[in-house]
């Protein structure tokens, strides 16, 4: 029983940090139906900035998260512009195809600048442990959890109660229609590439500090683990990218924990086929309605 | 107040409306007829900028506003409640009712606007709390309008809200839009359902293939005999 509360404990950790990755996926696709596999990639340079915050600035935990967020939210809404915003009007294979192009480039222009080296993170965060029934819980881990709730609920709040979380949830739902009560969509698509990417750019520090190393290729794995994160909630969902990011979180460390963690990954996959075959919407996911 | 000067538009290579031209004056109750595909829609949507034009001008109040995005034209006062209401199902009916309102900043003119609404649709304010999804065709035409009009207008653009409705309905929907009307909005409506759509117009045009092939008074257009036989299943 301890081990499977820890083992439950080290998945919420680890899925928090997809939840927040799955959910730029799940926003950018419900306003303009693109995989933006370069998100994966933002939350790579997240973690650099954030390192280099730590490192050279010597800034703490809070500011570190707060600038990789920052440069991470105007990387996201420069990449839309030049990369995505001139296909608007292209078939979706385009867009997609294009954004695996702008997920090389920056993993490999990282690699260009950074090294292709494995960095250590720093440890900004005391060594204290919390000990709970038999069941560790370390500073990291109650930072992780804290600053992915205060983030989701920060989202939710800007979502549901601004104008802007407005503008966003009626282009998703109908770009012309929105225009027709005067939204620009343009600004608001740009909104959500910001929320997004400061959110994987948050990720990018959590884990950071999570797995204490950094490298340019780091954004593949987890980008792809948030992405069937983000199908298995419901793409396009909001509270299904939270859920969906604790789910996968908490069946890779169960599969590590019990199983072999060589097949952690393997599972992950086999799960994404499963849930396309069985239920291609996902948890929380609409049936796509055909426009007449 | 509105004019369109010969003004073409294309999809791809279908030249959807040819040199129309039209004109709407304060006041007024001007409708677009014609049957199905010949350009109703596009039109409207070419008005509220949601299709770009080819050639020709858009002019409010004698400004050109052919080349300003959708949302300005919103700003300058024109309002649209379009084709199949596209009103957005997974939120209520209140945050529809305020995305209508989006770009006015006078929050106590929208909270007498709002009552307005509720007052005009008392369903509407027992229902503001559902999701606009789960409203009857009427209602959500009901809706669709309001929301069109809480963006305090000067002209509004009714594109076929007579559309799917049962014929009670059809008829409610028509007097709302006098109502409209008679409280000082201006109102261009485009509709298949010609007879209603006369009889309560004061001029009207008939589209047919993207072009304008006739026009006049609504009395007019509907004693036509063209426009009895095409239009109105008149012998």
């Amino acid at each position: 029983m301890e081990q499977f509360l820890q083992q439950v404990v080290n998945g919420i950790s680890l899925g928090s940090i997809y939840a927040l990755i799955a959910l730029g996926y799940t926003m950018v696709y419900g306003i303009i139906k693109l995989i933006n596999f370069a998100h994966g990639d933002v939350y790579m340079i997240g973690a650099y900035i954030g390192f280099a915050a730590i490192t050279y600035a010597k800034l703490g935990f809070f500011p570190a998260l707060l600038i990789s967020m920052i440069l991470c939210a105007i990387l996201g809404v420069v990449i839309e512009r030049i990369a995505y915003k001139p296909l608007r009007n292209s078939t979706r294979i385009a867009v997609l195809i294009t954004a695996i192009g702008v997920s090389l480039f920056l993993e490999y222009v990282m690699m260009f600048f950074v090294g292709a080296e494995v960095r250590s993170y720093p440890n900004v965060l005391s060594n204290y442990t919390l000990h709970l029934h038999g069941v560790v819980i370390n500073m990291q881990q109650i930072y992780i959890i804290v600053t992915a709730i205060a983030l989701m609920v920060l989202l939710q709040f800007i979502v549901h109660k601004t104008k802007t979380g407005k503008a966003m949830r009626a282009v998703s739902i109908d770009q012309d229609a929105a225009q027709l009560m005067g939204i620009n969509a343009d600004s608001t698509i740009s909104y959500t590439f910001a929320i997004g990417s400061a959110f994987a750019g948050a990720a990018g520090v959590l884990v950071g500090i999570y797995y204490n190393s950094i490298d340019p290729l780091m954004g593949i794995m987890p980008g792809l683990k948030a992405f069937v994160a983000a199908v298995f909630g419901g793409i396009g969902s909001i509270p299904g990218a939270m859920i969906g990011g604790l789910g996968i979180g908490i069946m890779e460390t169960l599969v590590s924990g019990y199983g072999n963690s060589m097949y952690r990954d393997a599972f992950v996959f086999l799960f994404l086929i499963l849930i396309l075959i069985l239920k291609p919407t996902g948890l929380m996911g609409k049936n796509i309605r055909e426009k007449v | 107040m509105l004019e369109i000067k010969k003004l073409n538009v294309y999809y791809g290579v279908i030249h959807a409306l040819k040199d129309v031209s039209l004109t709407v004056d304060e006041g007024e109750i001007v409708t677009l007829i014609g049957a199905n595909g010949a350009g109703k829609t596009t039109t409207l949507r070419t008005i509220s900028g949601l299709n770009k034009a080819t050639s020709g001008e858009i002019l409010l109040d004698g400004e050109p506003i052919t080349h300003i995005s959708a949302p300005q034209r919103v700003k300058l006062g024109i309002s649209q409640s379009p084709e199949g209401r596209r009103i957005f199902p997974e939120m209520t009916v209140l945050e529809n009712l305020e995305l209508g309102a989006f770009l006015r900043k006078d929050k106590n003119n929208i909270k007498k606007d709002l009552e307005a609404v509720y007052e005009r649709f008392p369903i509407l304010s027992d229902r503001k709390k559902q999701t606009a999804g789960t409203l009857s065709g009427g209602e959500q035409q009901m809706l669709a309008i309001s929301r069109a009009l809480m963006a305090k207008p000067r002209i509004l653009l009714l594109d076929e809200p007579s559309m799917g409705l049962a014929p009670l309905l059809v008829r409610e929907i028509f007097d709302i839009i006098k109502d409209i009307n008679n409280a000082g909005t201006t109102i261009l409506l485009v509709e298949q359902n010609a007879s209603m759509a006369l009889s309560i117009a004061h001029r009207a045009y008939v589209l047919e293939t993207g072009s304008i092939v006739m026009s006049g008074t609504g009395e007019e257009l509907a004693k036509s005999n063209e426009i009895q036989k095409a239009y109105l299943g008149g012998e």
